[in-house]
This record gives structure tokens, C-alpha cells and sequence, in this order.
């Protein structure tokens, strides 16, 4: 016996609205049995049929070791694959300009291909750079302002070329190891030469400074640190020595910051991109740096 | 529904006699429920002045539909020749001689007020003219029932093939109507891609199976709207889809004319026979001819009705019988209700086409048109944007100078290679210089191809000494060299200040 069934058998039939009633009771409360309106179920239907074409068509059922493939043979994965080789394919000619182009300042030259270098610098710059140089190359303390025109290794394109491909103080074997020592904290300078050193930093660029100590700070620095910073103080590309005479600073040009990098030293790692980017990619990304910094 | 069973109106012999229709407005107010299914309606064929306006409107609206995308307009050698081009590809709209870019679409949208403003106006004055005329729904439809009418023959065959069972010439007859409705369809749907591209290519690719899968998309789209739109949907488009009809009745006051049926002459109705005096009874004799003949399916005499599109059809099959009763035109005809109340006191009638709204209309319009067209004529053939670097704002140099880097963008609208002077106007000692470009000064030449832009990065240095406050106002300019047309573009300089 059904539930809507009376006990004669009899469908009950709603007095009110003439419709069968489920036998649903709640406190006296009657569920109506209403059909479902036709629209609804004609879609409900085709949803069924849909969903078991599905089934046949598409990755559908999981298993233990794997997922049903569907005859569609259907794949995101696949897509994806599929639509980053048609892009690199419609990217290829101008790729392969890029690694065939004479020198990198032909590229800067041909307004064109500098056009599509400095695309594909930008978006590789965000992709790969950003996260330590900022989005706009700016930089932050220890990582250096690729805008300036103050470059630690140089900012010819070769330079800023190698400064991506090889890195420097990274893991590559061509890659420039050059410290800054930690002066105070080896002892290989005492805390008042270490003052004295301070001033006469600070007088190299031209701010205020203890004429006295800077003095005695000048010959300690013709001593220790001539060799990588030069004579004069204006730094070494090659040893990747900053200048310490102009108004721009890696780590901060005042007088409790240079104390601290005589102290304790320092020593940024850029990392090596030769197994990361491609050579066109690293040729765009030195294009697109250099025109950053307007270019030296 | 019963074929139509003609009665005679008037009686005698040889005597102009007038045909009494059994027709029923199957949209009239007393039958309309909020969910019915469409009744057919079967418009009867109608002839008089309005019917032969109709006629030459659509001939017009449609030729100029089918025929405007092959209509060439030369532009020079690297620009395409049509005169109106939607270029989705080039990102251009062509319209004859304006060219217009994205950015500048404002023009697209002051067109569109335009529009608009006109056909406020219009309806002010006329009434549903737009609806009645010019409307595609309305023309595709007429042109969809001229077809029906030319296979099917008038309503009364037409209501009888309905009903009648399905017979071989009935097949054959659907069959035929349903074909060149299709191919009606077709063209319209085939006609509005060559809007999209060159006509004349697209035409060629599109038979070949090598057009853009965008054309067949919108091909198949067009030629469905129109066949279901026109065909099958007809008034129902316009009594539950169409906004227009709710709006326009905004617009509309006692002084505008619309199709209306003079209840003040007509009333009271009744059968008429040839030779009764028409003392004490209106000029309507009940014959329904203006039902029979309404697209809409309304009856013209329940007065100002939302479905009413003011076609002007039941105008003409009025006046016909007016004729035949030897009664005076215009039973039904463009009339206003401020008319209406005068006739009925005795008055005179009285046209105030210059009321408030009308004048205020107008006024928008053509001050509208006017912002337009000086807009137009003013129009700049070179743009520039000039973009600042944003991270960061700006740089410490070395010499504890500080420089500012921007992106500028020149446009050249126009259709040569041009070339510019690009100046930076600023303090004294502002130094510019462009990566891989040589800088004279404080200005460079740049070379700008025909209809491109053209982006350089430029950067603006100050020396400590010149930064007076932490944002000093620049301008940059660029000026064409042959012309002397400029653009010019201010913006700061920014630093940390002293
Ligand atoms: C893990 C952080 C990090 C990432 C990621 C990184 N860099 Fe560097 N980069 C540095 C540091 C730190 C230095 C400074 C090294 C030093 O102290 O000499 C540097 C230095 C440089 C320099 C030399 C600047 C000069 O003044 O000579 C260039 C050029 C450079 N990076 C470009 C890039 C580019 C291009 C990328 C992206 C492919 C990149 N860097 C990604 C940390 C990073
Ligand atoms: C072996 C070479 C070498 C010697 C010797 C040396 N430096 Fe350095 N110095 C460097 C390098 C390399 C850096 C950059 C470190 C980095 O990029 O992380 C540096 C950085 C600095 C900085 C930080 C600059 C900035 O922009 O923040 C200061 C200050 C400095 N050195 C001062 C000195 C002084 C003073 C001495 C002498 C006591 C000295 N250095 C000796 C290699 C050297």
C-alpha cells in the first residue's frame, strides 16, 4: 500500500484544490502531490541523456589507478600543452630574431624587434624578477634599483646579459664569488678603525662627517679596501665593488648602515638564469633592463 | 478558427456594397490574460496612401541595408575602401570620410544620443511613426507577409489552408513560403556580416568555406532572428519584448498625432444600408475592415492601446469603405486628442506642434548636434598619452639628480607617414633623453607610421639644485613638422622635494 493510499485503497484527494495528496502528514498539514511542470521535466530529461553521453564522451568515472578517458580522449592538461607550442610557434620568428640579431643593441636599433623584446622583457621581468626587484625594477635594500644609473656589474647590455645568465655569487661555475668581508665581526679591523673607516665613507659622497676621523679612516682605506672599491672610492664592475662616492646606495648610504656593512659584510646572491630562460628570453629580458635605466 | 463568412453591408443592386467582415481583435483588451498561447492573426491586404508610403519606405530602409555595404568609398592605398566598415580586426569603424578609433567612441555614443533625441522628437510630434515605418521588426514583418500573402493568397484563403487539412497544395504552399522566408532570412543575416568586412572579399570567402568562423556565426544568427522575429513572432515582439511601447508613452501628450479612430464622428455604429439617412448615427458602419486589415490583431476603436503601432493600415482600409458609403475620408486617421475633445464641444481644431516638449527636444538636439559636429570638425588627426612610471615614480641618479621616466604614446590618426617634435617643456635645466634616439636639447624628430602609434620611453632629469618642491608641472608636447598641428599633454615632475 502506498503511502497516499487510504486504507480502502482509495488516492486521497485533496477537497480544497481537487489534487492527490503524497499521505505526508505534519499537524495536520497535507503534502499536495502537484506534478512537476512539464518545462521542468522535458529539461530534467534531456539532462539524463546528457549526462550519460557525457559519461561516454568525457573524463568522467575515478578508479583506483586512474579516471575514465572518455572517447573524446579529453584533456585540460593536453589543451594547455597544446595552445603554449601554438604560441611559441606564432612567437618563433620574432624569438628567433632575437638570438640571430648581430648584437643587442641592433635589436635596441630596429624599432620593431625592440618593440617585441621589450614585451617579452616585461612580462619575464614579472614572471621571474619582480618577486626580489620589484615590479618596476626598483628594487629594496640589498636588491638592487635597476632604474639608476649606478650599476654594481655594469650596465652595458653584455653586462646586464651576463649578470642574468651567470648570476652573481650563484651556484654557476662562471659566476663572480667577490665578498664584502665582515671587517668587525672577523676582527680583521678593530671597532675604531671601523668608525673611522665609516667617516671617511661618508665623506666620499659628500655628507656630513668627522673631518678628524675621516682623515685617519682615509688611510685605512687606501689599506684594505683600494683593491676592489679603487683609489677613489668609485667602485669596480668587475669585482661587482659599488661605487661608494655617488648619492646611490645597494644597502644605505647613512651612518649606522655603512657601520653595519663594514661590520658584518655583505654579499647578495642575483641568481643564475641560464638553466631557467632560454637565450632569446635572457636577450629580451637585457634589452628590456637596460631600456629601464636608460641605457649606458 | 472559422473561415470568415462575408456579409453584405447596404443593400440593392449594382450599388457599391460594403463587405462585413467576422473578425474578432484577438488582442483586444476584454481577451487579453497574462498567459495565452498567440492566436494567429491574418492580416487582411489593404490600398490607399499610407499602404503605397509603407511600400516605399520599405523599398528604402531595406535597399539601403542590403546594398550601403558595397558602396565604396577610396581612402588611400593602405586603408580599406568601404564606406562603412565596422573593422573589428583593425579596430577601426570607417563612415565614409570619419575614421574612427576605439578611444573614440564617444562620437558612436553622441550618435546614439542623436538618435535617440530624434526619435523623442519625432514621437512628440508623430507618434509611433518609428514603430508605424521605419522600425526593421516592422518592415521585415510586412515584407514576410507580403510573401505569405503572395503563396497563401489574402486572408480569407489564408484562413482557410489553416484550417484546412494537410493536402498536397498545402504542403507545397507552406513549403514555397517557408523557402523564401528562409532566403529572406538569409540575405539578411548574409548582408549584415559584409558590414563587418570588406563585402566584396568576405562575399568571396564566404562561398568557398574560408570566411572567419565569426561570419557564419552571425550569418546563421541574423538569418534565425529574422526568419523567427518576422515569420512566426511577428507582434508578439513588439506587445512582450520591445520596450519601446512602455517608453514611448512618456512621450506622447494630447497634442501629438496618433492613429486614432474619431469616436466622436464614428459613434454610434451600426450596419448601414444604401439610402438610410445617416442623421442620428455615426459614420462607422460596423464592417471591421480596420481589424481585418491590423497586423496586431487589435481593433483600432477600443481607443490608444499599448499593441498599436500606429502602422496607419486600418487608415486606408477606412477610408476605402468611406468612399464606397460615399462618407468622407479619415474615419480613422492621425488625429489628437485634444481634437477629439474639440470636435465634441464644437470647436475648431487646433494643431500645437510647438509645446514645451517639442521646443526642449529640439533644443537637445541641436545642441547635441552641434557638440557633435564641432567635435567632428575639431577632430585631432594626432593624439598623445603619456604615461608615467609608477614603480617607482621616480629615480636617484648617481649625481644626486633625479629623473622621472614616461611612457609617451604618439597617435597619428592620419593616413601618411608623419613626423613630429617632440618638447619638453619644463625649468631650465630639465635634461630629456630617449633610449636609442638622439636628443637635440630638449626636443627629438620622431617618425610616426600612417594610422599607428608610436611608443617611446622618455625620460626627464633635474638636477638637485632645480627641484623646488616635490612635483614641478612639465608639458609635453609634440607638434607636427609639415602641418604645425600639436597635442599637448601636462603632467609633473616628481621627486622627494629639496
Ligand atoms: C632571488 C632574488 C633575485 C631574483 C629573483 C633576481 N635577482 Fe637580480 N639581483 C638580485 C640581487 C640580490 C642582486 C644584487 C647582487 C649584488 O649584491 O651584487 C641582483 C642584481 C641584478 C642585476 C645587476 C644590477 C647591477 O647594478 O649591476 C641585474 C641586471 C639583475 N639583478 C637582473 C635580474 C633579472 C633580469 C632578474 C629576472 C630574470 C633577476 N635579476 C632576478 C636578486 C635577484
Ligand atoms: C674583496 C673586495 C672588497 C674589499 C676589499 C672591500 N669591499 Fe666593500 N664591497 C665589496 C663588494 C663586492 C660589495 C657589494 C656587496 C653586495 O653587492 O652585496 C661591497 C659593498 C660595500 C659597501 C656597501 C655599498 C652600498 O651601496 O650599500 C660599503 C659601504 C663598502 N663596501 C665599504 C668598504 C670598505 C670601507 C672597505 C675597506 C674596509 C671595503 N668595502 C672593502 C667588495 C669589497
Amino acid at each position: 500500500m502506498a503511502d497516499n493510499e487510504t486504507d480502502g485503497g482509495e488516492i486521497e484527494i485533496d477537497d480544497h484544490s481537487g489534487v492527490e495528496t503524497t499521505g505526508h502528514e505534519w499537524d495536520g498539514i497535507k503534502e499536495l502531490n502537484n506534478p512537476l511542470p512539464r518545462w521542468w521535466l522535458i529539461v530534467f530529461y534531456i539532462c539524463v541523456i546528457w549526462a550519460v553521453g557525457y559519461w561516454v564522451m568525457m573524463p568522467a568515472w575515478p578508479g583506483i589507478t586512474g579516471y575514465t578517458k572518455g572517447l573524446r580522449n579529453h584533456s585540460e592538461r593536453q589543451n594547455v600543452a597544446a595552445q603554449i607550442t601554438q604560441l611559441e610557434e606564432a612567437r618563433a620568428e620574432a624569438t628567433q630574431q632575437l638570438v640571430a640579431a648581430p648584437s643587442m643593441e641592433a635589436i635596441e636599433s630596429d624599432p620593431a624587434l625592440n618593440q617585441f623584446a621589450l614585451a617579452a622583457g616585461a612580462s619575464l621581468f614579472g614572471d621571474n624578477c619582480a618577486t626580489c626587484h620589484g615590479a618596476g625594477g626598483q628594487g629594496f635594500k640589498g636588491y638592487p634599483n635597476l632604474n639608476d644609473d649606478a650599476w654594481i656589474w655594469g650596465g652595458a647590455l653584455e653586462d646586464i646579459n651576463k649578470t642574468i645568465t651567470v648570476g652573481r655569487r650563484s651556484t654557476h661555475p662562471e659566476t663572480t664569488n667577490t665578498m664584502m668581508l665582515a671587517y668587525g665581526r672577523q676582527g680583521i679591523l678593530s671597532r675604531k678603525q671601523i668608525n673611522d673607516l665609516t667617516e671617511y665613507v661618508l665623506s666620499l659622497s659628500g655628507q656630513t662627517h668627522d673631518a678628524a676621523a675621516a682623515i685617519r679612516g682615509a688611510q685605512e682605506f687606501a689599506a684594505q679596501c683600494t683593491a676592489c672599491h679603487g683609489a677613489d672610492g668609485t667602485g669596480n664592475h668587475a669585482l661587482g665593488a659599488p661605487n661608494l662616492s655617488d648619492a646611490i646606495w645597494l644597502y644605505g648610504g647613512d651612518r649606522a648602515t655603512i657601520h653595519e656593512t663594514l661590520w658584518d659584510g655583505r654579499g647578495g646572491v642575483m641568481p643564475s638564469w641560464e638553466a631557467r630562460l632560454s637565450e632569446a628570453e635572457i636577450v629580451a629580458l637585457s634589452v628590456y633592463v637596460h631600456s629601464l635605466g636608460g641605457g649606458e | 478558427m472559422a473561415p470568415a463568412s462575408p456579409t453584405t453591408v447596404g443593400g440593392g443592386t449594382g450599388e457599391a456594397s460594403v463587405e462585413r467582415i467576422d473578425v474578432e481583435a484577438v488582442n483586444s483588451p476584454a481577451k487579453r490574460t497574462l498567459y495565452k498561447a498567440r492566436e494567429p492573426i491574418h492580416p487582411k491586404r489593404v490600398h490607399g496612401k499610407y499602404r503605397r508610403l509603407k511600400w516605399a519606405i520599405m523599398a528604402l530602409t531595406l535597399g539601403v541595408y542590403y546594398a550601403l555595404p558595397w558602396l565604396r568609398w577610396p581612402r588611400g592605398v593602405n586603408e580599406p575602401n568601404q564606406a562603412i566598415l565596422i573593422d573589428f580586426a583593425g579596430s577601426r569603424f570607417y563612415f565614409f570620410s570619419i575614421e574612427i578609433w576605439p578611444d573614440e567612441l564617444y562620437y558612436v555614443t553622441g550618435l546614439l544620443i542623436l538618435a535617440a533625441l530624434g526619435l523623442f522628437l519625432a514621437t512628440a510630434l508623430f507618434g509611433r511613426i518609428w514603430c508605424g515605418y521605419t522600425c526593421p521588426q516592422t518592415v521585415w514583418t510586412d515584407l514576410y507577409i507580403a510573401v505569405e500573402r503572395w503563396v497563401e493568397g489574402d486572408r480569407n484563403k489564408r484562413i482557410k489552408l489553416a484550417s484546412q487539412p494537410w493536402t498536397t497544395d498545402k504542403v507545397i504552399k507552406k513549403i514555397s513560403k517557408h523557402t523564401l522566408w528562409i532566403l529572406i532570412g538569409m540575405a539578411t543575416g548574409g548582408a549584415w556580416i559584409f558590414y563587418f568586412h570588406d563585402a566584396p572579399t568576405i562575399a568571396a570567402q564566404f562561398f568557398k568555406g574560408q570566411a572567419p568562423f565569426s561570419a557564419y556565426f552571425y550569418f546563421a544568427l541574423l538569418t534565425a532572428t529574422t526568419y523567427v522575429f518576422a515569420g512566426s513572432m511577428r507582434e508578439q515582439i513588439c506587445t512582450y519584448i520591445c520596450p519601446w511601447p512602455r517608453i514611448q508613452a512618456a512621450l506622447t501628450d494630447a497634442d501629438t498625432l496618433e492613429v486614432t479612430y474619431k469616436s466622436d464622428r464614428g459613434e454610434p455604429r451600426g450596419a448601414h444600408k444604401k439610402g438610410d439617412s445617416w442623421e442620428g448615427r455615426g459614420d462607422c458602419v460596423s464592417c471591421r475592415a480596420c481589424v481585418a486589415a491590423c497586423p496586431m490583431g487589435i481593433d483600432i476603436r477600443d481607443g490608444a492601446q499599448l499593441e498599436c503601432i500606429n502602422c496607419a493600415l486600418c487608415i486606408d482600409a477606412c477610408d476605402d469603405i468611406m468612399a464606397r458609403v460615399g462618407r468622407p475620408a479619415s474615419l480613422i486617421g492621425y488625429d489628437t486628442d485634444v481634437n477629439m475633445v474639440r470636435r465634441k464641444a464644437g470647436m475648431a481644431q487646433k494643431y500645437n506642434f510647438i509645446r514645451s516638449r517639442t521646443i526642449l527636444y529640439s533644443v537637445a538636439f541641436v545642441l547635441v548636434a552641434a557638440i557633435m559636429s564641432w567635435a567632428l570638425i575639431t577632430r585631432a588627426t594626432v593624439n598623445l598619452h603619456v604615461i608615467r612610471d609608477r614603480t617607482p615614480p621616480y629615480v636617484m641618479l648617481s649625481d644626486g639628480s633625479v629623473r622621472n621616466a614616461f611612457t609617451v604614446k604618439i597617435i597619428n590618426r592620419g593616413n601618411i607617414e608623419r613626423h613630429f617634435q617632440l618638447d619638453v617643456d619644463g625649468p631650465d635645466e630639465t635634461g630629456v633623453s630617449v633610449v636609442g634616439e638622439s636628443v637635440d636639447g630638449r626636443s627629438l624628430e620622431l617618425a610616426v607610421a600612417d594610422d599607428a602609434i608610436r611608443s617611446i620611453r622618455l625620460f626627464v632629469t633635474l638636477p638637485r639644485e632645480a627641484i623646488s618642491a616635490p612635483s614641478i608641472p612639465i608639458t609635453i608636447k609634440v607638434r607636427d613638422i609639415r602641418t604645425g598641428e600639436e597635442a599637448a599633454t601636462s603632467t609633473v615632475f616628481l621627486s622627494q622635494g629639496r
